[in-house]
């Protein structure tokens, strides 16, 4: 996947300056930066949740800016906030994960299952009133559910207690080396997005800033001072 | 104040009545739900829409269509109706204010009142149902075939779309469209086409429901505006955003208001209305989602 310098617009704010960035199949690439650096922006930019100038090219052809071409090509979005259906349940909420597949879908819920079997448990429960962990794993179910080539993951740690985000990233570490499947995930917290990510972005009002593999970026002067604390 | 001399065998042919009655209003107020749920607006044309479709079918039957002949085509014509209405007039005003799309479907039922005269001229008619009216004993008590053949008409087709919305990928599709836009597009959803399937159900079961009750009624471009009112009433006692609240709403508000008017001499046919928007105010009061209006439950 390839964002060509990407513009994207909110109303009269420009959000995105044009950003180039790329994701090869099976990788998992981090996109790190301040508050209203563009990170949100740059995720609904792939999806076409935003109005966006410039390409995205997906498996080789270029993608149009509606929201439901990104989901069929194969692009699931776990947005901010999780994007759960709280009014409906568990089980219902993986069914909408696999919408635009065809088929059975009892295989797939079974392979979900392997990694949240807390979902299994809670099938026929109201989204709404799952912990916030479990909503995050009915996020990442749900996606999964899709059998997407690509997973746009936006905030995962965000209110979870530091154990749950481990144990979160751990499973999608795992998904992401048995399924094949390569993520781009937006972090606040850039020492566990490095610590998981092969590569990383770091953004600033708008514009990729310094790119590169984790260690070069650990190793960065300013990217530590910046965004690592130390 | 008096009341009536009561005997059992008219009581349970008046609770039939009511549930006839609810029946119909209970059509109608899902319809509404229906519609309220996807654009958070009250649909006014609902009863005009209605309307137009039974008309259609009286004209299908002039041209010597049986009853159930004519019935499944006006149901497509009342679903492809609804579907073009979302997508030309209310499309435009979709992501405006509540209000404006209220004033648009404002405009809409007067719009298809006119087309209605225009078309197939004012004053009433009569309608032949599909159901006679003659009664049946049904355990000692007589009661009238239309009034089973209407109920049996309302429950299976809201049975339908019961089976359709909980177990089809398009039914959880729609409820998903409903419920979270965003969310809905995102796992590719056609949100748009979602909200103008929505209309198209709510134009079948108005039509359902303007062909059930024109036989009573007899047919003109007003018929349904006072059940119309009704389904309001019905939908909101239910809780707006509730599909099982309009049914069990139309089916209270029915055999309240029957017999109430029959058995509350003052009340008789002439106050039902303001009766049962009362009541609605009552439950609002200890309610104010109505019966089975969503509380959600959430945990952050």
């Amino acid at each position: 996947m390839q964002l060509q310098s990407v513009e994207a617009r909110y109303g009269p704010v420009k959000a995105l300056h044009g950003i180039s960035l790329d994701v090869a199949a099976g990788e998992l690439v981090a996109v790190l930066g301040a508050n209203g650096a563009g990170k949100t922006t740059t995720l609904r930019a792939v999806s076409g949740t935003v109005r966006r100038t410039g390409d995205v090219v997906f498996d080789g052809r270029k993608l149009p800016r509606r929201p439901d071409a990104a989901a069929r090509a194969g692009i699931a979005h776990v947005p901010e906030g999780r994007g759960t259906f709280s009014e409906l349940s568990v089980w219902e909420n993986l069914r909408l994960g696999a919408y635009t597949r065809r088929g059975s879908i009892k295989d797939d819920a079974q392979r979900v299952f392997k990694y949240f079997p807390r979902l299994d448990e809670r099938k026929g429960q109201q989204a709404g009133t799952l912990s916030g962990g479990e909503q995050q794993m009915l996020a990442l179910g749900r996606a999964m559910m899709a059998r997407p080539k690509l997973v746009l993951l936006d905030e995962p740690s965000l209110g979870l207690a530091p154990m749950l985000v481990k144990e979160i990233f751990e499973r999608l570490e795992r998904m992401r080396a048995d399924e094949g499947v390569a993520v781009l995930v937006v972090e606040q917290n850039a020492n566990l997005a490095l610590a998981h990510a092969a590569r990383a972005y770091v953004l600033e009002v708008g514009n990729v800033v310094v790119s590169g593999a984790s260690e070069e970026l650990r190793a960065n002067e300013s990217v530590r001072r910046s965004y690592l604390g130390y | 104040m008096y009341i009536a001399a009561f005997t059992w065998t008219e009581f349970a042919q008046q609770i039939t009545a009511g549930v006839r009655q609810g029946a119909v209003f209970a059509g109608l107020a899902l319809a509404l739900v229906i519609i309220y749920r996807s654009t958070r607006a009250i649909n006014f044309a609902q009863g005009e829409m209605a309307t137009f479709t039974t008309f259609v079918c009286w004209s299908l039957m002039n041209h010597g269509l049986s009853f159930w002949a004519a019935f499944p085509i006006v149901l497509v014509i009342a679903f492809v109706g609804g579907v073009t209405i979302e997508r030309t007039i209310i499309r435009p005003v979709e992501n405006g204010p509540v209000i404006t799309i209220v004033i648009v479907t404002l405009g809409l039922a007067l719009l298809l009142n006119g087309l209605m005269s225009v078309i197939w001229g004012g004053g009433n008619r009569p309608f032949n149902g599909p159901f006679s009216t003659r009664t049946i004993d049904v355990g000692g008590v007589p009661i009238s075939v239309q009034d089973i053949g209407i109920v049996a008409v309302s429950f299976v087709l809201v049975g339908l779309l019961a089976l359709f919305f909980r177990f089809t990928k398009l039914g959880l599709g729609l409820r998903a469209a409903a419920l979270n836009r965003d969310s809905s597009e995102l796992v590719g959803v056609r949100v748009g086409w979602m909200l103008a399937f929505g209309w198209g159900l709510a134009a079948v079961l108005g039509a359902v429901a303007g062909m059930m009750v024109a036989p009573i009624l007899f047919l003109d471009p007003n018929m349904m505006q006072t059940i119309l009112l009704y389904a309001f009433a019905a939908a909101v006692l239910g809780g707006l955003d509730s599909p099982v609240g309009a049914v069990v709403g139309g089916l209270l508000l029915g055999v309240a208001i029957t017999l109430l008017g029959r058995y509350v001499g003052f009340i008789g046919d002439t106050l039902k209305l303001p009766t049962a928007l009362l009541l609605i105010l009552l439950v609002l009061l200890v309610k104010p989602n109505g019966l089975f209006g969503r509380v959600a439950v959430r945990r952050v």
